[in-house]
């Protein structure tokens, strides 16, 4: 199918009533825990996993990708509102949006963002669309050992490029890891670091991780930390932007939107990066008769430009999981074990042999995008009402789902334990600074990477030079090892001219 | 020994602990029964790997822990209050009970009584009131989970009934 044949078929699907109700749903599911502090899409769709065994692929999928966007959406209001980023990509949102809310413009800073989401996630989605059949043209192409090394390009960056130290990152990576080879050796019914426990046989599920790490470890650690106290939720006022706002706002949307798309599609995901990198090119762009307000009563400019920046990263993360089946965020990596679920293998193929499925989803999100802006700006009352749920309510039912969602995968006190160990480690890795995303990564990718060095080394006949004598395959480890070393390299170069 | 800088004694202690889960994953690397099957790469290869990379960048972290640490180094550590022992002893509690009485009371009242202390450990002075939103709440869950869900909650008390 090509593009337009492609979203003239999504569309004509995602059309129907079943799956705009999916869409629907999954937007207003969405924008409530993204709103919500405390829990966000890979802990929600982690919960929504059973739903596969219920509802067709193209229904599940819908649900997810509406969550996935509507928290995107969901965050900024907290960030606005509450001064507290849901998710690491609404950071930046926080330091203007918050300060335009003290000054009684947070209505404006949430509708700017609403907008900007929308003309980011459009930007995103169409970027999805046409770049999406390139990506698996050129990834057709790809052996088995392009994958591995493809698959360890993806591991360096997401552990060693992004969040503070590579030492830390590569240990939650490997961390992911481990936890990914307990269970039976796929290829030779082996029993791999089960410690002799039979519950451990079937491996460690995918919702008892991102429970435990998303959950039971942000909860433990907040009670760790935990002062009493009650904390503000800021009035949202007039909504409207004024003509000059709007004016002020168009700029930062669409360089927001340009800039974040291609650092989600880039192996070296997050949203971070775009959103910081945002921030400072709007407050270098703003005329000078605004360039005041950063800082002190909060500038428009540094709400739109993040936030659209965010929005697009978050879209741009969907090319390399749906065309190469490489997650690049704890989300994403959940998706990816939902295709698996279903028995659909995740790759290249997935745009010829689940065309349907692929452009549906395509045209749910651009569906979910008109949806959240309808839904987010007349609601917008609602949402600021959500924030204020009291804390201890909010942490105690979070740990109810937590332990249904756990204890639903068997019935089996020992997942309760593993989930509360896991939990506990969880907690320490807030305390000192290890990032959570690799350890859902790595604990997906892990098995697939051994399945296809496996499979090179078949194809190979045991020859490990393979990965180094295919030219493509060489190319992308040396793109893994300078993405390692380069950054520090730099620091080393940098110092001694110094 | 060297003697440690101060503020740095936690982050060697987690230092060591990696390092301590490396050599765990190698140990269970080579407790793999050898396959009769053929394979280019058998089921130990992999674990290996990854054991080998965690004591390595276990060894990594100890090396920073005795240069001072990382940790000190972090705002949100240096801002921290001191630890909540009264939250987090109600919040460990709330976990236990959930664990010890799930498999005999089931679902919905094991979880309730998690509702209760854990919201107590948040700082809530209303158990009776958190009780009844607490029994809301985890029905609320059982019915979305077991009848829209299709996932099965057990068979504690209430779930058997319903």
């Amino acid at each position: 199918m090509d593009v337009w044949s492609g979203l003239a078929f999504g569309f004509g699907n995602a059309l129907s009533i079943t799956n705009l109700g999916w869409a629907l749903l999954g937007c207003f599911l969405g924008t409530a825990i993204g709103v919500l502090p405390g829990i966000g899409p890979a802990l929600t769709i982690a919960l929504l996993l059973p739903i596969t065994f219920k509802v067709s692929a193209t229904g599940a999928f819908i649900l997810f990708c509406g969550v996935f966007y509507g928290a995107m959406y969901g965050g900024s209001t907290t960030s606005i509102l509450l001064n507290t980023p849901g998710e690491s990509g609404s950071i930046i949102t926080a330091l203007e949006g918050a300060k335009m809310a003290r000054n009684g413009r947070a209505g404006p800073a949430l509708f700017t963002s609403a907008v900007g989401s929308f003309v980011a996630g459009t930007i995103g989605t169409l970027g999805i669309s046409f770049l999406g059949p390139i990506v698996v043209e050129l990834a057709l192409k790809l052996g088995p050992a392009e994958y591995f090394s493809l698959m360890v390009l993806c591991f360096v960056t997401v552990s060693a490029v992004l969040g503070g130290s590579a030492l830390r990152g590569l240990t939650s990576l490997g961390f992911g890891l481990m936890i990914g080879l307990i269970g039976i050796d796929l290829q030779t019914g082996q029993p791999r670091m089960t410690f002799g426990v039979t519950e451990l046989l079937d491996g460690v599920d995918v919702v008892l991780v991102a429970v435990a790490l998303f959950a039971v470890g942000e909860t433990l650690y907040l009670a760790w930390r935990h002062v009493e106290g009650k904390q503000e939720v800021r009035e949202v006022g007039k909504l409207m932007m004024s003509r000059e706002d709007w004016k002020r706002s168009v700029g930062p949307w669409l360089r927001g939107a340009l800039l974040g798309f291609p650092f989600g599609v880039m192996p070296a995901g997050g949203t971070e990066m775009p959103t910081m990198l945002s921030y400072f090119a709007e407050r270098r762009l703003v005329r000078p008769k605004y360039r005041d307000e950063f800082g002190t009563t909060g500038a428009i400019e540094g709400v739109a430009g993040p936030e659209a920046a965010n929005n697009a990263a978050a879209a741009g993360v969907l090319v390399p999981m749906l065309t190469l089946g490489l997650p690049t965020s704890a989300t994403a990596a959940i998706m990816l074990s939902a295709f698996q679920s279903y028995g659909i293998q995740p790759g290249p193929l997935l745009f010829t042999t689940q065309g349907e499925l692929v452009w549906t989803l395509i045209a749910s999100l651009y569906i979910a995008n008109i949806m959240l802006v309808v839904l987010n700006l007349p609601l917008v009352g609602l949402w600021a009402r959500i924030l204020k749920i009291p804390t201890p309510q909010l942490y105690a039912g979070i740990l109810v789902f937590a332990t249904i969602g756990t204890y639903g995968i068997s019935n089996s006190v020992v997942d309760l334990a593993l989930l509360y160990g896991i939990g506990i480690v969880a907690m320490f890795m807030r305390r000192f600074d290890f990032p959570q995303a690799p350890v859902v990564i790595g604990m997906i990718l892990g098995p697939m990477a051994e399945q296809a060095m496996r499979q090179a080394l078949t194809i190979s006949q045991g020859d490990w030079t393979t990965f180094i004598t295919r030219p493509i395959s060489l190319c992308i480890l040396v793109l893994a090892v300078l993405a390692l070393i380069g950054p520090r390299l730099w620091t080393v170069i940098a110092a001694r001219r110094a | 020994m060297a003697r440690v800088k101060p503020g740095a004694g936690p982050d060697l202690a987690v230092g060591l602990f990696v390092v301590l889960l490396g050599l765990l994953c190698i140990w269970q690397a080579a407790v793999i029964p050898v396959s009769p099957l053929y394979a280019q790469v058998g089921p130990k290869f992999m674990p290996y790997l990854v054991g080998a990379l965690v004591t390595a960048v276990g060894l990594g972290l100890t090396a920073v822990a005795l240069r001072g640490g990382w940790s000190r180094d972090l705002e949100e550590v240096a801002e921290a209050p001191p630890t909540n022992w009264r939250a987090l002893g109600l919040l460990g509690a709330g976990l236990l009970v959930n664990l010890l009485l799930i498999d005999s009371l089931g679902f919905v009242f094991a979880a309730t009584a998690q509702f209760v202390l854990v919201a107590a450990a948040f700082g809530s002075r209303r158990p009776g009131r958190d009780l009844l939103i607490g029994i809301i709440v985890t029905f609320g869950a059982f019915l979305a989970f077991d009848k829209l869900l299709g996932v099965n909650i057990g068979a504690g008390i209430l779930e058997g009934i319903l």
